[in-house]
């Protein structure tokens, strides 16, 4: 059995042992650490097995069926494994910020979520990353309609609206995926080995305008599941309800499944699928909706999980403008932001869910004053505000900066054309994180307290988890050399001059 | 030994039984299904070692009886529905007393191994009055399960309406076999289809025969527009029975459909075309027909009974639209989803029973709450649900899979939208069941009570589901005609 098996269903094992009695606490918490350490010793051997950080490593495949060829093949290259770093990481904050008094369906569901993120992101058959991803989500729905915050009716609505949505996403996603293999076929024996698949892609491409379409849809499945204005409506109020460990796994990690496919499927299987002149101008249009008008909804929130919820959607625009420029730098700079805001949004989260327990309210005009009660979840709450501002010294900063510098010196011409455009409108977007997220600081934690509403620091045990994220965006942010040299091999979307 | 020794055995052992029960009234029920049960496995056991497909017959059968890969497959089939069912009756002896004069059921043993013997018979067939023969004797079993109940009105409803609907189907099936045979002269599939390659063969005459055979056949396999008995009758059933009807007769009805299509479709039919529009026209309804009333049901009985019908467009869209891409033809797909269909569907109802034997109902409302009240049974349900549903990675996906795929080599793309309408509404009253089961404010509480035994089946069943959607490729090579088996044909 190769490690990244090991990795995939220690999760799903666990959850199954808790489900069947095993102590809950323990048993994640154990496995989780387990796995953070797995994932930690494969980083550091990646550049050994991986040939200098070019291509797979640790790869092995199991045949699971000939004709059609379906192939349980899992392999790491730098995105997955930056991923699945990410993973780890927010399953062992998630698991281990869950409160004792919980029960044990908790930390089963946020095993669940993780084991299917693992397993979509060290997937190399478009089959199992699809059905991974499948696999994650029913306990996200179920979580959310079961034990999610909120009147009874509120939360069903949501928990069924965000089915509807993310259901809807996953069929225009399997259509596209169905397609894409078919068009590869050619009338053969069909193959959903990505390997194979990425070899036909190279011996016989497909018309740029059949790339194009198929880009399109592959673009409108994968873009619901990350919430792509104007797909992006279930998010922010999902987030808000949801329990906090399914909050964080679910931003955090499970929408960036949206993000990778589109740089592990459909970029290497449709390399000119953005050439196309209006496939690329329609996701300009979608991510600056994803900044701009997403910045404005933030701007205009009133409570705490909806300033986050929306804050978490408008950020996916940066990540498609690295996708969408398509230069090696900006691609680069989507993979360490995705990390990074998953990490950042997931630390915020968990900071917001113990708030909401504490408090009971998450109103900004009720709450104030917090930073004379509980100094260090301040300062933990301050490290997640910088690094989705973009402080530097902070994760996604670096992330941020090479997007922007990638984007716009794209196609190398001295003229402005519709990418230079989108980074110059996009740059506002940081001016309007920094409005909303400084805004919330503020109105939480400076100020005079209002009566009756006290909390206090965790204790160091509860603190663990949500150092570690702040501990990871710190280092990432002041060394983005550690993430960088794993993406050596990331495949660049030739861009011609348009 | 002879090839059809296991059936011989079965109908030996099924006479047996009956007599045993009639001439020793002091033999307990318990030990009347413990050999009930050890028969059919001693039967399977013998299957296991004396059935290859392509062995040689004996002359005096070879006009009529077949042994290819389908045919070996559907033995197996029917020999593993039948130990189910005997099983799940041992599972819903509460409910058989309660609802039996006197609590007397002992006679209903027997009944489960002739539609076995038949379902055997039958998928072997190689002529129309071999089918005909052994679908009664399936059919007339069947007659009496469904009605065994007698002291529920449900079951005397269920009894009236199948009875009455059955007969009429068959009066439709023999009409159709007969204009057939008027069309083409021939009885055999083979001379079927040879007739029908023959451009003088009349297509009118042809083809109302065989409009008339498949709808006599849709009514069996519960496919529109034949569809309506099946919600009342599954419900009024028990649930042994109900099983028995959703799984092992719907296989019956698919492997002849399988047979009789097989010949309309040969090379060079001159109602290839026709029958395939049929197929296709038939299963999209049946689909839509199955799913979307099954969004307003409350009784998951008879949710199961709608989602059988919505299963059953999905087999007439795999036999319709095979693939040539594929190493399985059109049959062997059918084949394959069947083998899907089955533990999922036992399992499903497996639940059910238990719950009616705990006290509970058959309603979406005593499902409530069921996660806490039995964590393991709530686990293989979901399991059963969402491979019912057709999630990725269970049995339920792969078979779609095909079907989907098949669909779109043959460009139907009308049946392609039915279907994923219908997968899709699917997705909504599985998964409402699915939350039902974990909501915490139960009606009923206290734990369920359920032997090591029938875990350890529930267990093997979810087993089954999950390996079958990671890993098909066994099952698809047991379906993959062999080389070597047509070649000594």
């Amino acid at each position: 059995m190769s490690v990244l098996e090991i990795v995939i269903l220690l999760p799903i094992l666990a959850a199954l042992a808790i489900w069947l009695g095993a102590p809950a606490r323990a048993t994640s918490v154990g496995a989780a650490l387990i796995n953070l350490a797995i994932v930690l010793g494969l980083l550091f051997q990646f550049k050994s097995a991986s040939a200098g950080g070019a291509g797979y490593a640790f790869e092995s495949a199991r045949v699971v069926l000939e004709n059609p060829a379906i192939t349980f093949g899992v392999g790491a290259d730098g995105v997955s494994l930056i991923l699945a770093l990410l993973t780890v990481l927010v399953t062992l904050s998630a698991v281990w910020q869950i409160a004792t008094d919980k029960p044990a369906i908790y930390h089963i569901a946020s095993l669940l979520i993780a084991g299917g993120a693992l397993g979509a992101f060290l997937s190399t058959d478009v089959f199992f990353i699809y059905a991974f991803h499948e696999l994650a989500l029913i306990p996200t729905f179920l979580m959310i309609g079961l034990y999610g915050h909120g009147e009874d009716s509120h939360r069903k609505a949501v928990a069924w609206k965000t089915t509807i949505y993310l259901g809807a996403g996953s069929l225009i996603l399997l259509a596209g995926l169905a397609w894409l293999v078919l068009e590869y076929s050619g009338g053969q024996k069909l193959t959903f080995d990505l390997n194979a698949l990425r070899a036909q892609a190279a011996s016989t491409p497909l018309p740029v305008e059949k790339q194009g379409l198929i880009f399109f849809v592959l673009l409108l499945g994968f873009g619901t599941l990350v919430s792509l204005f104007p797909l992006h409506s279930w998010a922010a109020p999902a987030y808000a309800t949801a329990p906090t460990p399914v909050a964080m796994l679910h931003s955090g990690v499970l929408k960036k499944f949206g993000l990778y496919g589109i740089i592990r499927i459909a970029m290497p299987l449709l390399p000119q699928g953005l050439q196309v002149e209006w496939v690329q101008h329609a996701l300009l249009y979608m991510l600056l909706g994803n900044i701009l008008v997403m910045g404005f909804v933030t701007i205009s929130q009133r409570s705490l999980d909806k300033v986050l919820g929306n804050s978490s959607v408008m950020h996916m625009g940066y990540i498609f403008l690295g996708i969408a420029s398509g230069t090696e730098i900006a691609l680069q700079g989507a993979v360490i932001l995705m990390f990074a805001h998953g990490i950042s949004i997931a630390l915020l989260f968990a900071l917001m869910g113990r708030m909401r327990a504490q408090l009971g309210t998450l109103e900004l005009s009720k709450l104030g004053g917090l930073a004379s009660h509980a100094p260090i979840f301040t300062i933990l709450f301050a490290f997640g505000t910088f690094a989705s501002i973009g402080l530097p010294g902070l994760a996604n900063f670096s992330g941020e900066v090479m997007i922007f510098l990638g984007a716009f010196g794209s196609d190398g011409s001295s003229t402005l054309g519709p990418l230079q455009w989108t980074v110059i409108l996009a740059l506002w977007g940081v001016v309007m994180s920094a409005v909303y997220m400084l805004r919330a600081y503020r109105s939480v934690f400076q100020g005079s307290a209002n009566a009756g509403l006290f909390m206090n620091d965790p204790v160091v045990s509860q603190r663990i988890p949500l150092m570690l994220l702040a501990a990871a965006l710190l280092i990432v942010g002041c060394c983005p050399w550690l993430l960088l040299g794993l993406l050596k091999s990331l495949s660049v979307v030739p861009v011609a001059a348009m | 030994m002879s090839v059809f020794s296991v059936e011989i055995f079965l109908v030996v052992f099924g006479l047996a039984l009956l007599c045993l029960e009639a001439l020793m009234p002091t033999i307990t029920r318990r030990a009347l299904s413990g050999i009930s049960i050890g028969g059919v496995a001693l039967a399977f056991v013998l299957f296991l070692f004396s059935s290859k497909s392509g062995a040689d017959l004996p002359m005096f059968v070879q006009p009529y009886l077949q042994l290819d890969t389908l045919a070996v497959f559907y033995k197996g089939f029917a020999l593993v529905i039948t130990l189910l069912v005997l099983w799940l009756m041992v599972e819903s002896s509460a409910y058989l007393t309660k609802f039996t004069t006197g609590g007397h059921y002992n006679e209903l043993f027997c009944l489960p191994i002739f539609v076995c013997v038949g379902m055997m018979w039958m998928a072997s067939a190689k002529d129309l009055v071999t089918v005909f023969v052994s679908l009664e004797l399936v059919t007339v079993s069947f007659y009496v399960l469904v009605a065994f109940a007698r002291k529920s009105n449900l079951a005397l409803e269920a009894g009236v309406k199948y009875l009455i609907l059955g007969a009429l189907s068959t009066g439709v099936l023999v009409y159709g076999i007969a204009w057939v045979y008027g069309a083409t002269g021939a009885m055999s599939f083979d001379g079927i289809s040879a007739a029908l390659a023959n451009p003088t063969t009349s297509k009118q005459a042809a083809l109302l025969g065989a409009a008339f055979l498949l709808s006599g056949l849709a009514f069996k396999v519960a496919a529109a527009p034949f569809q309506m008995w099946v919600p009342d009758v599954y419900q009024g059933a028990p649930i042994p029975i109900t099983v028995f009807l959703s799984v092992g007769s719907k296989a019956a009805g698919f492997i002849v459909l399988t047979r009789t299509v097989t010949a309309f479709m040969a090379q060079g039919s001159v109602i290839a075309m026709e029958v395939q529009t049929l197929l296709i026209l038939g299963g999209a309804l049946t689909i839509l027909l199955g799913s979307l009333p099954a969004i307003f049901q409350t009784s998951v009985k008879r949710l199961m009974a709608y989602s059988s019908i919505s299963h059953a467009g999905y087999l007439l869209l795999a036999l319709g639209a095979g693939s040539a891409r594929f190493d399985l033809n059109a049959g062997g797909v059918v084949a394959f989803y069947l083998a899907t269909y089955l533990p999922m569907t036992v399992l499903g109802f497996l639940v059910l029973a238990l719950l009616r034997a705990n006290g509970g109902g058959e309603d979406l409302r005593d499902f409530r709450g069921l996660a806490k009240r039995s964590p393991l049974m709530a686990l293989v349900m979901t399991i059963a649900l969402a491979s019912l549903a057709g999630l990725p990675l269970t049995a339920g996906f792969m078979g779609k899979l095909f079907v989907f795929i098949g669909l779109v080599d043959q460009a139907s793309w009308g049946a392609l939208i039915c279907a994923v309408i219908g997968a899709a509404a699917g997705f909504y009253y599985y998964f409402r069941a699915i939350l039902a089961m974990y909501t915490s404010d139960a009606q009923t509480s206290g734990s369920m009570v359920w032997s090591t035994g029938t875990k350890a089946g529930a267990i093997v069943l979810a087993i089954v589901i999950v390996v079958i959607g990671v890993y098909p490729k066994p099952l698809q090579k047991l379906l993959t005609p062999k080389a070597a088996a047509v070649a000594t044909h």
